[in-house]
């Protein structure tokens, strides 16, 4: 893969998603009807994916930012957690909107300080972003205590409740939204409960994209293909992408190497802390200490496996989702898990082995086989262990993709104004 | 000489930090309605107690060792960030085997200590294979193995390896190691000298902690091995070409530094809880970073900022009792991490500089 | 010494330029510029007629391109005056040049490997259409830009030939409108067929009207191409000629300032006993995909040099690893002395008497932040003097290398110094050293002068042929095409990963080799 595909290329990368979303409903339909879970493909299911994947892509587009003016921002986590108190707390004060913007200035506070020691004092970025987690996670814990300490319905470790919830809208006709008044069909909703192979699956994927959206959550999408028109589009776009490919080259070439560093480091910052805000908008309605649970982390676990690219990310960030939304709503379906890793460990094993590497044939079809018998031989699988779900998602996923990746060319290098190459 | 003004420029620029932090936290409690003058007053008062010195020793050994795992890696350029997850499930699993097993005193320790080094291995060489084989950065898969040994470890303890409670207990906890699994406390030592810390035990763990600085050196300083980890983190294409193999490098080094990370839990274990209970300190890992970045991996300053970590974790616990937030530790060491690793980069840039200029001196001289 | 060919500034004789507008573009007055412990500019001073080619010459470390980064903005120098058409100037960053009209081609290509050649050239000069870039607008400026029109805008930089990424770095210049072209060694890349291709587009330039800076330090190329020439030596101008009335001996020493070293090696050494043998060698990319080497076979003999000449890119950077044990071989052997070392690692390869010199001193050959004794050690830490068993033996390491410093001249206060302090030269010296003394059997050598001043080349050049006739084998690996005419017994061409042709370096001349290289020639 190149980090700028052909108007030709493009098109056909476009298809190629929609061909591997495609491929993943239908082994996904297949393997609900063999396990018996209907829950594993409803609409309820794609939703919660939904929400619970916009704030992974979004850390993961704050990862796009920052990597592709070249920091390393290992710091989303902390910025997340910064989103997350500042938003619980402008929310429990203003409510939800304001909660969202505030934890959007807190993030970005986290970024610009995270600019400023990588940028303008050039410390290691990893060690940079490590220490904004731990200062995070540490002031955080010294605001809840002075600030939730006395009778606010808080305390040390959480806020009180946000007041208000952001509106919701469904799509007309599709999924049963309200055109003035009068409430349309519920189409999608109709052919998810026929049950029949693929398409209630795929019924159940869209309606769960359409029905009862948070106009925050729309937000956060929209800024999938804004963040990709705005960097690959236009001329400030493609000066930060610069910086991130060759500063000496864009410096050469009259580009403010360090105004642009900043910028995307405090855009990576302002969107993690749009992310956490939105955990706490979305979901739990109160801060809690932990409440980002290394979503940082695998925000930019997808940002890596999107290749430094939006769609990528948001893709990628979709699929942790998921993982999340079966640990919280369905232990059944985690358990139906195992037999889909059984069909596709399988299949791909033996597409392998027709292509005669023996190795990954092997091992795809040894864990295929664990799988299944795994799946057969057990009910549920323990509490622990859809809880690690996502982790191991992460693990695997990256084993698999990682070498066939490339990062921007200057990633993690230190630049300073003036340098040799 | 440059070692001199190395050491010089660490000391000064550390302290400065500390100096910075103390200030921006007495801001911030200054802002939320303290007194900040009162504050460090009291944390200096309570925190050179005799018992507070040795409490302060005793939460400095868990970090030491924890910055030592995290500084092997940094000494060939690896971040094993996984330290957290490595010395929770090592405890766990030494604990049980402690626990589990009866042998006569040095024996039965010695089992324990191997087998949280042999599972902090493990855990950690994971990361490593999947850096040389699948090329996964280890700082993503050390993290979401950290995540994969809480979920693990719940479920090791609550299935396999806990004691079945008494009723109306309600800790669900590991069985308890037998005295010949412990390791003495030193107050014994402390007494020789006149000192009585009272209630606190000082951990026997201190001595291993001072043998492992020590050990620690040579083996970065003296050995093959430690030249090889060097060379490493300094030029990987240097170093290939020298004939060390990368690969085999980053999987000694997290398989190291994963065994050093099982020793973070045993100043605990074996010297106050006998056993895993899920009370069990955290964050152990994550602060034993912000140490080692403190002492630039080196096993002295390590020592220093473990130790200061240590007291400022003790000191501040008296806060509370006058109504003044302890979490204010927790700002403190955060501006000091912050601010020590910019003070390092801003000097690192100085002394390079001055070396060259040095050279430069020192050969103009020569020539005329 | 020279005194008497040095001519006062501005120029009085116009020889060259008959009928050209002989206006001065631009001027530089008395521009000195420091840096700690140097002095790079001392009062240098510079015209360059407007529509004048003209060359700057100067060897390794002079100061030329301190030189043109003050031209461009990139250094801001700390006395003198810059003049742009009769007007004092004072640019404090790129921009201030661009805008004045100044464009730069580096030395190394400054272009963004994964971004197209459209978002190169355009980068910082984007055409607008509302919000985004136009890029139809872009495309349309392009193609006038580039007149030969190959260039396709979207295709990648990392996918083009070294020629074709340099028209992208010429062509990013004149998008901008710039009247005044720098051109920092741009032959250095290049194959003598790609200058010729570069020279005839900077004549087409000059007729255009653009001026040209020309910096480079291959005389007969200057000669060639350039209007007028100023010769810069250690920080100073030292003379200003006219390319009709001098050679390149005479420019070389004003260059120089004294006798020139010559490479040329005069009695062959060379011995039956066969040293380092390849066969059938080949070694398959990472992925499988392709051949890095293909069926490479050649033979070192005791006291031969064998030289090996291609484009950078074909296979020379693989050769060493897989010789070296770093890369797996496919098929065929390497016999070192009549020992198979398929099966050793590098380590003990170089213990088995493999020497190296690495091509990329910095990324491949020095641990820049650790002392000169551990650098010296670097690949012989399994041995003594360096180790005992498994421990470091540091007092054998500091007296290795200090007969290291001693034996090779590597002018450095002392063995702890940390070695990124030393110049190039003096790096190079100990790296060459450090592997002389071992004594190697066989010694592969990649570009051993690179980047290296003229003292110290002459000291690799020296000790590599007294090693030889001591019995050294050797394998050199070169861009300099002089060196390696100089200095083999034998050369061997690489093109595409296989050696191509086998050649007697008494009879060859550069232009020659570079059609090899190329593959022009069958």
């Amino acid at each position: 893969m190149t980090s700028l595909l052909s108007p030709r290329e493009r098109l056909l990368g476009t298809h190629r998603w929609l061909w591997l979303v495609l491929g993943v409903v239908a082994v996904l339909s297949v393997t609900r009807i063999l396990a018996g879970t209907p829950d594993l493909t409803s609409s309820g299911t794609f939703g919660s994916a939904l929400r619970l994947g916009t704030p992974i892509f979004l850390a993961g587009l704050g990862g796009v930012y920052a990597e592709r003016v070249g920091i390393v921002n290992i710091g989303l986590e902390g910025m997340l957690i910064l989103g997350t108190w500042f938003g619980a707390w402008a929310g429990w004060q203003w409510g939800p909107w304001m909660g969202l913007a505030i934890g959007v200035a807190a993030g970005a506070l986290g970024g610009l300080l995270h600019a400023l020691a990588t940028v303008t004092f050039n410390v290691d970025h990893i060690v940079s972003g490590v220490a904004i987690n731990i200062l995070a996670l540490g002031g955080m814990r010294f605001l809840s205590v002075v600030t939730y300490s006395g009778d606010t319905g808080g305390g040390a470790t959480q806020s009180p409740p946000i007041s208000d919830v952001i509106g919701k809208a469904s799509a007309p006709v599709l999924s049963g939204g309200e055109i003035l008044g009068w409430e349309s069909p519920d189409l999608l909703g109709n052919l998810e409960d026929q049950r029949w192979l693929f398409l209630s699956d795929l019924a159940g994927l869209l309606r769960g994209l359409t029905v009862d959206v948070s106009w925050a959550v729309i937000l956060a999408v929209a800024l999938v293909p804004a963040s990709w028109w705005f960097l690959w589009k236009t001329p400030l776009g493609l000066r930060m992408r610069s910086v991130g490919e060759h500063p000496v080259a864009a410096e050469s070439l009259g580009v403010k190497v360090y105004q642009m560093k900043y910028l995307g480091v405090v855009l990576s910052g302002g969107m993690a802390g749009l992310g956490g805000a939105m955990l706490v908008t979305e979901f739990a309605r109160i801060y809690r200490e932990g409440q980002t649970g290394g979503r940082g982390f695998i925000g930019l676990a997808s940002m890596i496996m999107g290749n430094w690219r939006p769609g990528g990310a948001a893709a990628a960030g979709g699929l942790f989702g998921f993982t999340f939304a079966l640990e919280l709503r369905d232990e059944p379906a985690v358990h139906a898990l195992l037999l889909l890793i059984a069909l596709v460990g399988g299949a791909l094993g033996i597409w392998m082995g027709y292509r005669r590497r023996w190795a990954p044939a092997i091992w795809l079809v040894g864990t295929a086989a664990t799988a299944l018998a795994v799946f057969l031989s057990t009910d549920s699988i323990p509490r622990e262990f859809v809880f690690i779900a996502p982790y191991v998602t992460t693990l695997v996923v990256m084993a698999l993709a990682s070498q066939h990746l490339r990062m921007p060319a200057a990633d993690g290098r230190p630049y300073r104004r003036g340098q040799q190459l | 000489m440059t070692l001199n003004r190395r050491l010089v420029y660490a000391v000064v620029s550390s302290a400065l930090a500390i100096l910075f932090a103390l200030a921006v936290s007495a801001v911030i409690l200054a802002v939320s309605g303290n007194n900040p003058l009162e504050a460090y007053g009291q944390m200096f008062e309570y925190g050179v107690r005799v018992d507070s010195l040795a409490s302060a020793v005793n939460r400095a050994v868990p970090l030491y060792f924890s910055a030592m795992a995290v500084a092997l890696g940094f000494k060939m350029g690896l971040f094993n960030i996984g330290v957290e997850g490595q010395y929770r499930i090592a405890v766990l699993v030494a604990a049980a085997v402690g626990g589990a097993i009866a042998l006569p005193a040095p024996l039965h320790v010695l089992v324990i200590m191997a087998t949280a080094m042999a599972v902090g291995a493990v855990w950690s060489g994971f990361a490593g294979y999947l850096k040389i084989k699948r090329g996964v950065h280890e700082v993503i898969s050390s993290i979401m193995l950290n995540y994969v040994a809480t979920g693990v470890g719940a479920f090791l303890l609550a299935n396999w390896l806990r004691q079945e409670n008494q009723a109306g207990d309600l800790v669900i906890k590991t069985p308890e190691i037998a005295p010949s699994g412990r390791l003495p406390s030193l107050n014994r030592v402390l007494e020789l000298f006149g000192m009585d810390p009272g209630r606190v035990n000082l951990y026997g763990m201190a001595v291993v902690a001072v043998a492992a600085g020590v050990g620690f050196h040579m083996l970065i300083n003296r050995t093959r091995f430690g030249f090889e980890l060097r060379a490493s983190g300094s030029s990987p294409g240097a170093a290939e070409m020298a004939g060390i193999d990368p690969k085999r490098m980053v999987l000694l080094t997290m398989v190291i530094s994963g065994a050093i990370a099982g020793l973070v839990g045993m100043a605990h274990l074996l010297g106050f809880f006998h056993r895993y209970t899920i009370d069990f300190p955290t964050m152990l890992g994550f602060t034993g970073i912000a140490v080692a970045l403190l002492g630039r991996n080196h096993p002295v300053g390590m020592a220093g900022g473990a130790l200061l970590f240590g007291w400022f974790d003790r000191a501040t616990q008296i806060l509370d009792l006058r109504g003044i937030p302890k979490e204010i530790v927790f700002i403190l060491q955060g501006v000091i991490l912050l601010s020590v690793v910019v003070a390092y980069a801003v000097v690192e840039v100085r002394i390079r500089a001055a070396e060259s200029q040095v050279v430069t001196g020192a050969l103009r001289e020569e020539e005329s | 010494m020279h005194f008497g060919r040095r001519i006062t500034l501005p120029l009085g004789n116009f020889a060259g330029s008959v009928g050209r507008v002989s206006a001065v573009a631009i001027e530089l007055l008395q521009i000195t510029k420091r840096f700690p412990g140097v002095i790079a500019n001392d009062r240098i001073d510079l015209a360059v007629r407007e529509g004048d080619i003209h060359a700057v010459v100067g060897e390794n470390g002079a100061g030329k391109s301190t030189l043109m980064k003050i031209l461009y903005g990139m250094l801001i120098p700390d006395e003198g005056e810059i003049r742009i058409r009769g007007k004092s100037v004072s640019m404090v960053s790129a921009k201030d040049a661009i805008d004045a009209g100044i464009g730069m081609v580096h030395q190394h290509f400054m272009l963004a490997e994964q971004m197209t050649v459209l978002e190169n050239v355009i980068l910082g000069a984007e055409p607008r259409s509302g919000l985004k870039i136009d890029f139809g607008d872009a495309k349309r400026r392009i193609a006038e830009t580039s007149r030969e029109g190959t260039l396709d805008p979207d295709r990648l930089v990392e996918e083009l030939s070294v020629g074709e990424k340099q028209r992208v770095e010429i062509t990013k210049v004149l998008f901008r409108g710039a009247q005044i072209l720098i051109l920092d060694e741009p032959t250095a890349v290049l194959v003598p067929q790609e200058v010729q291709e570069l020279f005839r587009s900077l004549r087409e330039l000059r007729d255009r009207g653009v001026t040209i800076i020309f910096i480079s330090h291959k005389l007969d190329e200057v000669l060639e191409i350039a209007d007028r020439i100023t010769v810069i030596r250690a920080g100073r101008t030292v003379a200003s000629v006219d390319p009709a009335g001098t050679t390149t001996r005479e420019l070389a020493e004003l260059m120089v300032g004294a006798e020139l070293p010559t490479p040329d090696i005069r009695e062959s050494t060379v011995q039956p006993e066969v040293l380092l043998e390849a066969e059938g060698l080949g070694s398959r990319s990472e992925d499988g995909d392709r051949w890095v080497i293909e069926d490479m076979t050649f033979r070192i003999r005791r006291g031969e040099v064998l030289g090996i000449a291609g484009v950078e890119g074909n296979g020379q950077r693989e050769l060493v690893e897989v010789l070296m044990g770093i890369r797996p071989v496919h098929t065929g052997r390497v016999r070192l002395d009549g020992e198979e070392i398929d099966s050793l690692s590098t380590l003990h390869r170089r213990e088995a008497g493999m020497g190296l010199i690495p091509a990329d001193r910095h990324g491949r050959g020095l641990l820049l932040e650790s002392p000169l004794w551990e650098n010296a050690m670097l690949g012989h830490q399994g041995s003594r003097p360096f180790a005992r068993g498994l421990l470091v033996d540091s007092n054998g390491a500091r007296r290795r290398t200090e007969e290291v410093v001693e034996a090779f001249d590597v002018r450095t206060p002392g063995v702890d110094v940390k070695i990124h302090a030393l110049s190039g030269g003096n790096q190079q010296k100990l790296l060459v050293g450090k592997e002389m003394l071992a004594t190697p059997t066989v010694l592969l050598a990649s570009h051993p002068t690179r980047g290296i001043d003229v003292g110290a080349q002459a000291a690799v050049w020296e000790s590599i042929r007294t090693a030889r006739s001591k019995g050294l084998g050797v394998l050199l690996i070169s861009a300099d095409l002089d060196e390696l005419i100089g200095l083999s017994d034998t050369l061997m061409v690489i093109l595409r990963g296989r050696l191509v042709a086998t050649l007697d370096p008494g009879m060859i001349t550069p232009v020659q080799l570079g059609a090899h290289m190329t593959g022009a020639d069958g």
